[in-house]
């Protein structure tokens, strides 16, 4: 058994401890958002946050995770992140999404005023095939405008 | 009641009937897929509650068509769409409607339900009449009841009850105005992105059914290979292994949990051993040999006419070589053995094929199989859905009972995949002293463009397994909408024009349909050598296109293009290209302007500012047609910087993204607008495969006005960039 931190939830887990944390989210957790890719590290299309910083749960094994927080897509609630991928219809098939929103958001928690070539180099790690970059660049730009915004209005 | 007879009626009536009507079919053409599925109630039901749903056989693949069809219906129904289910190709239960391909789910499915749903919202609003004891034409229809002018109103759901769906479509339908749409020609948000922002279920890929196993597959590593006897048993006995399938050379392992399965897969992987024979070309000069194979010519145009004198002569040959479709979700299945029943969920484009190609390759009837879309990633034609589900097929009656979903690992996906074409165009073309083409001689060698699985010898497994089935022998696609001929007949006005086809039907690697097949040769051919005799002809190529062509709707668009890109006539060498074409010279009009910089240290080609016009008919989402247009650009702009699929003569190299590159964030454009042109009230032309052929001439003739280098061999990778610059 393995102790999980998954969204402010602690859970035990009857899994190998080199299993990566992709199945353990997938296949015990019942979380769709992380999606297999590559299996590589080349796609992105897994990618959650463990402790603030964007990683591939498809090479994380879930022995290195007690003690740390990971966080999922289904963690973010409906934030800013997501409603500008909504708004700006920042996906086809959306099958790189929810590893997009994920990068984004540790992005914006770290940068959260990206240059546009900060926000070019950050998101290179993930793939999309459809050819939906310009709207997720934007959705990452207004997003950022978002949060900004509410940071300012924040007494 | 007003009842039509139903074709099943009619052919227990007797065979003279059966005549009748189907000459009587012919006389009538039925809109879209109204012609092969005529019966309203194969498109749109009503419930007692008033609830309305909507039946499509075309599938949802990203490219925003449930969204597009909701709207449709909703707009001729003059309800909500909320107040509407759509059911999506389902082989019990919707219209076989072939393929989800060619951009035809506007055309054909579109179609089809803003007919039906016009005319129910006809007969409801007769039946009203009849009711109320007016004439239908007092009568108003929205939110779901029929309104007389005195105020008295009646739910659908009643008249429904009233009335006979099971009737066959006429032939015109009581369309709304187009002036009076509220919905059609509105960017109304995507219906099935929230659950993909939120981690809902999304995808086959999400679906998780109560005793469900994993399962991978141990694929031959190369076409033909052999597997030699070894031990499973160590295998066998792995954590939560349930079994180790075998079938002559068909290996796969079934287990609890998908990384249990995953291990199994990687330890039977090192276990096997192949024998395995050089099928494969020699890479390095593969576009000669699919040259040199026995062809069959087949004639796709000949116009002769008076023209001026030649004075300038120009001749050239342009390539592509074996593309991937690269989904960033490897292909996924999940199918269960129940009662003798085979149930599949699939991302294939084509679920009535699909099935009688699984049943096939289960030696099955094919009506108990049954499978049922659920949307996976992105396909972009036919790439490893069907095949993933003659996997979960074959393992799946190996464990009667059980759901089993097998997903490709990345490296099953990225060398299995049947892949889009190597293919070569040669064009030999003339300008008279006044700068016109007066003659043009193109010739496109290609395979076929669809191995698509409608019978199991087509199923990838059917190799592998003891006892094959008959593979049938690759076929043309007749124009006009052609394989490797599709757009490879111009759309100008030449004088004087030859276009053949060498239809060659030896493949020396296995390929399929990959979005907008032939066109994206031919239109990179088509519209670099034009750019070319423009140039000859010492002409603007904006103007030197419009000079030659007829058509209005093509002039719109090139026009609008033009302006929106700030195109100025006879600037040159600051890197702008552009090109045109019309998808299939049936589909949607599309114009691409771009702005590249070629970095002169390295060769790489930089895409600046994109701006691209289309003409897709009557619009429906004109956010939806913008999001088709962007992704075809950055796609085909990927296609044409980068990709090649690489092989030595036994395996696949490019076994992942590492030795497949594609574009990545830093590369894409800086910016990409897309302008539509309106034509309310036109038929559909869809979208998808619109930009994709434009955009690759574009980027070449844009290099060629940055540094003077004529790129006519995609990809246009930077080292060979850099060498032809020369510095």
């Amino acid at each position: 058994m393995i102790r999980l931190n998954v969204n402010g939830h602690v859970h035990e887990v009857d899994a190998e401890p080199d299993t990566p944390l992709l199945y353990v989210l997938r296949d015990e957790l019942g979380l769709n958002g992380a999606k297999f890719g590559c299996g590589l590290g080349q796609c992105g299309a897994c990618t959650v946050m463990v402790d603030g910083r964007a990683v591939f749960s498809c090479l994380t094994p879930i022995a290195v995770l007690p003690g740390r927080a990971v966080r999922t897509i289904e963690g973010l609630g409906m934030n800013a992140v997501q409603h500008a991928f909504a708004d700006e219809q920042a996906a086809q098939c959306g099958y790189c999404i929810a590893g997009m929103v994920m990068r984004a958001q540790a992005l914006l928690e770290h940068n959260p005023h990206p240059s546009e070539q900060e926000i070019r180099s950050t998101m290179s790690v993930n793939l999309c095939r459809c050819g939906t970059h310009m709207r997720i660049l934007a959705a990452v730009r207004r997003a950022a405008a978002a949060m900004g915004s509410a940071l300012v209005v924040k007494p | 009641m007003n009842a039509v007879l139903s074709r099943r009626g009619l052919l227990a009536a007797g065979g003279g009937l059966v005549v009748a009507f189907s000459l009587r079919a012919e006389e009538v053409a039925r809109p879209g897929s109204l012609k092969e599925t005529p019966f309203l109630d194969a498109w749109i039901r009503v419930a007692p509650d008033g609830r309305v749903t909507v039946f499509t056989g075309k599938a949802e693949l990203g490219q925003g068509l449930t969204t597009a069809l909701l709207q449709v219906a909703a707009e001729q129904l003059d309800i909500g769409v909320g107040q509407i289910e759509l059911v999506t190709a389902d082989t019990a239960r919707t219209a076989n409607e072939q393929f989800t391909a060619g951009s035809h789910s506007m055309q054909d499915s579109g179609t089809a339900i803003l007919n039906a749903a016009a005319q129910v919202r006809g007969l409801l609003r007769d039946a009203a009449a009849v009711e109320f004891g007016v004439s239908a034409e007092t009568l108003s229809t929205g939110d779901g009841s029929v309104r007389a002018a005195d105020g008295r109103r009646i739910g659908y759901g009643v008249l429904a009850g009233r009335l006979n769906l099971h009737v066959v479509a006429l032939p015109n339908s009581p369309l709304k105005d187009p002036a009076a749409y509220r919905l059609m020609g509105t960017s109304m948000p995507r219906i099935d992105i929230p659950a993909k922002l939120t981690g809902g279920v999304a995808f086959v890929q999400d679906l998780r059914l109560p005793r469900m196993l994993h399962a991978r597959v141990v694929r031959q590593p190369s076409v033909g290979a052999k597997l030699v006897d070894f031990d499973t048993s160590p295998v066998e006995r792995m954590p939560g292994v349930v079994k180790v399938v075998r079938e002559g050379s068909y290996l796969a392992v079934v287990a609890g949990k998908e990384w249990q399965a995953i291990k199994a897969m990687r330890a039977l992987t090192a276990a096997a051993k192949w024998q395995e024979t050089a099928t494969l070309p020699d890479e390095a000069t593969v576009l000669d040999t699919i040259r040199a194979l026995p062809a069959r010519d087949i004639p796709v145009l000949t116009w002769k006419g008076a023209a001026g004198a030649p004075v300038k002569r120009l001749k050239a040959r342009y390539t592509r070589p074996y593309m991937m479709h690269g989904a960033i979700g490897p292909s996924c299945a999940v199918a269960a053995f129940v009662d003798g029943t085979m149930t599949v969920w699939t991302h294939t484009q084509g679920v009535f094929p699909l099935r009688a190609a699984l049943a096939g390759l289960l030696r099955m009837p094919p009506e108990q199989v049954h499978c049922i879309h659920v949307p996976g990633s992105g396909c972009y034609g036919h790439n490893g859905a069907d095949d993933v589900a003659g996997d979960a097929v074959l393992i799946a009656r190996t464990v009667p009972g059980r759901p089993v979903r097998v997903q490709w690992m990345r490296e099953d996906e990225h060398t299995n995949e049947p892949y889009g074409a190597a293919m070569i165009a040669e064009v030999e073309g003339a300008i008279d002293a006044d700068g016109r083409v007066v003659d043009w001689d193109y010739g496109v060698w290609s395979n076929t463009h669809n191995r698509r699985p409608n019978v199991g010898g087509l199923m990838l497994q059917n190799a592998a397994l003891p006892e094959a089935l008959p593979v049938p022998p690759p076929a043309p696609i007749p124009m006009p909408e052609g394989g490797g001929e599709r757009n490879s007949n111009p759309i100008y006005a030449f004088p004087n024009a030859r276009v053949v086809s060498h239809f060659i039907p030896e493949m020396p690697v296995r390929i399929s349909a990959l979005r907008s097949l032939g066109a994206y040769l031919n239109v990179f051919a088509i519209e670099s050598f034009v750019d070319e005799l423009a140039e000859a002809a010492g002409t603007d190529p904006v103007e030197f296109r419009l000079r030659h062509l007829q058509d209005e709707r093509a002039k719109a668009v090139i026009s609008l293009a033009a302006e929106k890109f700030g195109w100025s006539s006879g600037k040159r060498g600051e890197g702008r290209g552009f090109a045109f074409a019309r998808y299939k010279n049936l589909g949607a009009f599309c114009a691409v302007a771009v702005a590249v910089r070629v970095e002169h240290e390295t060769g790489q080609i930089r895409l600046g500012r994109v701006v691209a016009a289309v003409d897709s008919g009557q619009v429906v989402s004109p956010d939806g047609i913008r999001n088709q247009i962007e992704g075809a650009i950055v796609q085909s702009a990927s296609w044409t910087l980068y990709e090649a699929v690489h092989f030595d003569r036994r395996r696949v190299l490019s076994r992942d993204w590492s030795g497949y590159p594609i574009m990545r964030f830093p590369a894409v454009p800086e910016s990409i607008s897309v302008h539509i042109v309106p034509r309310p009230g036109q038929p559909f032309l869809g979208t998808g495969e619109a930009g994709q052929g434009p955009t690759a001439a574009a980027i070449a003739n844009a290099v060629r006005d940055a540094v003077g280098v004529r790129l006519r061999d995609v990809p246009f990778l930077a080292p060979k960039v850099k060498a032809a610059i020369g510095v």
